[in-house]
């Protein structure tokens, strides 16, 4: 098991390079510079700014530069952001993002394994019909229509909870973006659910078990979830990844200072280091979560395990 | 909470409230209060020398203080220095410092403070954006080309309280300029002592009336009262925070929250509720900033053409899109410098007295002078960036160019950065869409983006007259000679229109009724310091 996760590990090493090497090349084709505005500076300004920042070297020679930080650990200064360096910004906007994205993924967890099974159980009736209608308006309804209603009812309407990130108490301020984050993955867990267990419900050894005499809260608990559940598992990797990086619009809506509002920002202030840096930051995160579950797939699936 | 005004009673209620503390305090503001303001974007530095945005400004001028402040109205008086000298026809300057003026660690602001800082922001490895406000100061062009020494830099210490500053030439505005953060005073010691990270939380040493004890990056930034301020006892407030709200909506939803007590903007689409709902909350106030359509002059079809250009001018009815598509109070642009600007009283477009029919049928006939008309029709490209404003306005104007001149303009929207890079190599330009916000109250800062080299004249607009007359009032010592000339180039400015002026910006605010000392000038500086919170 060791030997297998450090053979991802190392295999991961060229997708990274490759990763950063097409993430240097892009932003650097991208029309404009960091330090462009509508103020265009003095050439000589211009001349002294882009010495300072090694701007006036050639592109290899920047990646080469970029390279041996990384490689030290060094994700740089951020060119928009003078007096902080990337790692900071990163380390600043990243317990946010993680508490945001693993409470979404926990909730999503929670609502859809739950609801998938209880369809999954009352198969082809109109409970099942509800659950997995509501699954379908879950996955059609895009985020940024579900957020801004949230907050429409929930905090400007109703008054109940905080309209941003920043207002009100600390406790419940997290809570309609959770939803709102959630509210697609439920969907998705949902329906993935619902087909393994209806898959493993039908299979010979739920048959052989209900023959037995058990009961169908002990076959769903102790012989149908397990196998059920590995399709969730391999969906869980790129959806924690999706959460943790991926939840822009959430966190513009509310006002959150995550990782994904950092990027955007990075990308149109043209911030070099700080996009290249959060491009290098989530490439290794989903990396390292795509092997999380392949182990876990091992632990599920016995059949796995053998060599 | 959140969206719903306080009820009669709730007001009552704290009327009550308010009387009953007001008997046991005896009616003194509220000093324990924290100050909340809406801020706007992160700010990207709080490095006086490394920041460059409105944003960061904004806090900076509550850190810091310069040689020369405002008021709350926008007047200019003494700060760090209590008064000077000119002499040399506008040339020297001698300063005479505040000899109880301290920095927050106790420590006494000195000139030798000032030189220091003066030097770091010409140096080139500071790298500056606003090194070449200081221009005028002798030798700064030479030091920031890196010719010569920091030392060069005609900025000197004559004693522990007296600074004196040459100049290359008389510049008038050049009180007005040592308002700005860049030329507020850097700690030498703590500097040295943190390197780049001296403007932190905990390290940062100010010499205004407040310093830096938190930022939460992406959240807020935390100041409290500088208990070794000069002026410490006219602070009224102990605590300021100012929130980072990207979105001027979730900043409204904040405010109405009782969260912020002063919000950096107002969102287009809730003002004309929050004009019924709130109006004296609401304000509204004339801005140096003008926002305009340029002309790419080094390509056909208008180069050479200012009768196409003035065409085109005349057929935007700026008061129809100020009335119906901007609707913030926004005012119609006749010219190149905004009204408001100290000591100047600029020229307009001959044209802004006719009614707009008459200007259209004035368009129609400059436009078949130019060459154009039915059998000939113009077709051009107009650029803006990414906004629902630039969008609208955008819309509205292609379709007063097709009803007017019968013009066929394609909208073509591009991200900021794709369109300041086309703006800048004048290739695919033809019209686009660009602002330009005066640094400073003077009418030079808008004439001289006009300028043949002047790196952000994004038109290519070049005339010998219009540069000579900036010139030769660079050379005035007297300002009404001097006006006289700056007049005269913004009258062959715009009679060449290489630019169309739409509408000149304003501020907006909401501010509590709970804040006293708020004061409305066109710079749209509101330093805290100024500021009181009555009680609730």
């Amino acid at each position: 098991m060791l030997r297998f996760a450090l053979l991802r590990i190392l295999s991961a090493i060229p997708t990274l390079l490759l990763v950063i090497v097409l993430a240097f090349l892009m932003v650097h084709a991208a029309p404009g510079g960091p330090f462009d505005d509508e103020r265009v500076l003095p050439p000589e300004n211009a001349r002294n700014i882009a010495a300072a920042y090694h701007l006036d070297e050639s592109l290899p020679r920047q990646f080469g530069r970029y390279l041996s930080g990384l490689i030290r650990g060094d994700l740089g200064p951020s060119y928009h952001y003078r007096d902080h360096s990337v790692a900071e910004l990163i380390g600043a906007a990243l317990p946010l993002s993680l508490r945001l994205g693993l409470l979404s993924i926990t909730l999503a967890l929670l609502v859809g394994i739950a609801a998938g099974v209880f369809a999954a159980v009352n198969n082809n009736t109109a409970t099942d019909r509800l659950v997995t209608g509501l699954a379908m308006i879950g996955i059609s309804i895009p985020v940024f229509v579900v957020a801004p209603l949230l907050v429409l009812v929930f905090a400007v309407q109703l008054g109940w909870l905080p309209a941003s990130w920043s207002g009100g108490d600390a406790g419940w301020r997290l809570l309609l973006p959770v939803v709102a984050l959630a509210l697609p993955q439920i969907a998705y867990v949902t329906r993935l659910t619902r087909t393994g267990m209806i898959d493993a419900l039908s299979s010979d050894f739920v048959r052989t078990a209900r023959a037995q005499g058990l009961g169908l809260l002990s076959i769903v608990r102790f012989h149908a979830l397990k196998p059920a559940l590995l399709p969730v598992v391999s969906y869980l990797g790129p959806a924690i990844a999706a959460v943790v990086t991926g939840a822009v619009i959430v966190e513009t809506i509310f006002g959150i200072p995550g990782l994904g509002q950092l990027f955007v920002r990075g990308a149109l202030n043209r911030d070099y280091t700080l996009v290249l840096g959060i491009v290098v930051f989530c490439a290794a995160v989903i990396i390292l979560l795509n092997l999380l579950v392949d182990l876990l797939y091992g632990f599920l699936d016995p059949r796995i395990r053998q060599p | 909470m959140p969206g719903k005004p306080r009820s009669r009673w709730q007001t009552f209620a704290a009327l009550i409230a308010c009387l009953g503390i007001v008997s046991c305090s005896g009616g003194a503001p509220d000093t324990s209060a924290t100050l909340e303001r809406g801020l706007g974007a992160e700010p990207e530095s709080l490095d006086y020398h490394k920041a460059r945005s409105t944003e960061a400004g904004d806090v900076q001028r509550d850190l810091g203080e310069g040689l020369t402040g405002y008021t709350e109205d926008g007047d200019l008086v003494p700060r760090a220095a209590s008064g000077w000298q000119i002499s040399g026809e506008g040339r020297g300057f001698t300063f005479h410092l505040r000899p109880e003026a301290r920095w927050s660690n106790g420590e006494p602001v000195t000139a030798e403070d000032f030189v220091y800082s003066f030097r770091r922001l010409v140096d080139p490895a500071t790298a500056s954006f606003y090194s070449q406000s200081v221009i005028d100061i002798e030798n700064a062009r030479a030091i920031i080309a890196g010719e010569k020494p920091v030392e060069e830099l005609a900025v000197y210490a004559n004693g522990e309280f007296e600074l004196r500053i040459r100049l290359e030439r008389p510049t008038p505005y050049f009180l007005a300029l040592l308002t700005h953060p860049s030329m507020f005073p850097v700690h030498r010691k703590s500097l040295e002592q943190h390197g780049e990270q001296f403007a932190r939380p905990g390290k940062l040493v100010t010499n205004g009336a407040y310093t830096l004890v938190a930022w939460e990056l992406g959240s807020l930034v935390e100041l409290e009262r500088n208990q070794h301020y000069w002026d410490n006892a006219s602070t009224a407030v102990d605590r300021v925070r100012h929130h980072v709200v990207n979105e001027p909506a979730v900043e409204l939803n904040r405010y109405r929250a009782g969260e912020l007590h002063i919000t950096d903007n107002v969102p287009p689409e809730a003002f004309a509720r929050l004009r019924e709902e709130r109006p004296a909350e609401l304000r509204v106030v004339p801005y140096l900033d003008v926002y305009y359509y340029g002309f790419n002059l080094t390509k056909p079809p208008f180069r050479d053409n200012p009768d196409l250009r003035r065409a085109l001018s005349m057929a935007i009815d700026r008061q129809a899109l100020t009335g119906k598509v901007t609707g913030r109070g926004e005012a119609p642009a006749w010219s190149w410098v905004p009204p408001g600007v100290d000591n100047y009283d600029g020229w307009q477009f001959p044209y802004a007295s006719l009614s707009q029919e008459e200007r259209h049928r004035e368009a129609r006939r400059a436009f078949e002078k130019a060459g154009y008309g039915a059998d000939n029709p113009l077709e051009i490209e107009i650029r803006y960036n990414t906004s629902d404003t630039h969008q609208r306005i955008a819309l509205a104007i292609q379709s007063m160019w097709r009803n007017v001149l019968g013009v066929e303009a394609t909208l073509v929207n591009e991200e900021f950065q794709v369109l300041l890079s086309n703006m800048r190599a004048k290739e695919v330009t033809q019209v686009f869409r660009s602002s330009w916000l005066g640094d400073y109250n003077d009418a030079n800062t808008f004439l001289q983006v006009m300028l043949s080299d002047a790196p952000s004249n994004m038109t290519g607009y070049s005339n010998k007259d219009f540069d000579s007359l900036v010139a030769q009032a660079a050379e005035q010592s007297d300002p009404e000679d001097r006006r006289h000339f700056l007049e005269e180039a913004e009258r062959l400015l715009l009679t060449d229109h290489p630019v169309i002026p739409i509408y000149f910006y304003v501020s907006k605010h909401l501010v509590s009724p709970r804040v006293r000392g708020w004061g409305d000038n066109v710079l749209d500086y509101h330093y805290s310091q100024h500021l009181s919170l009555s009680a609730e």
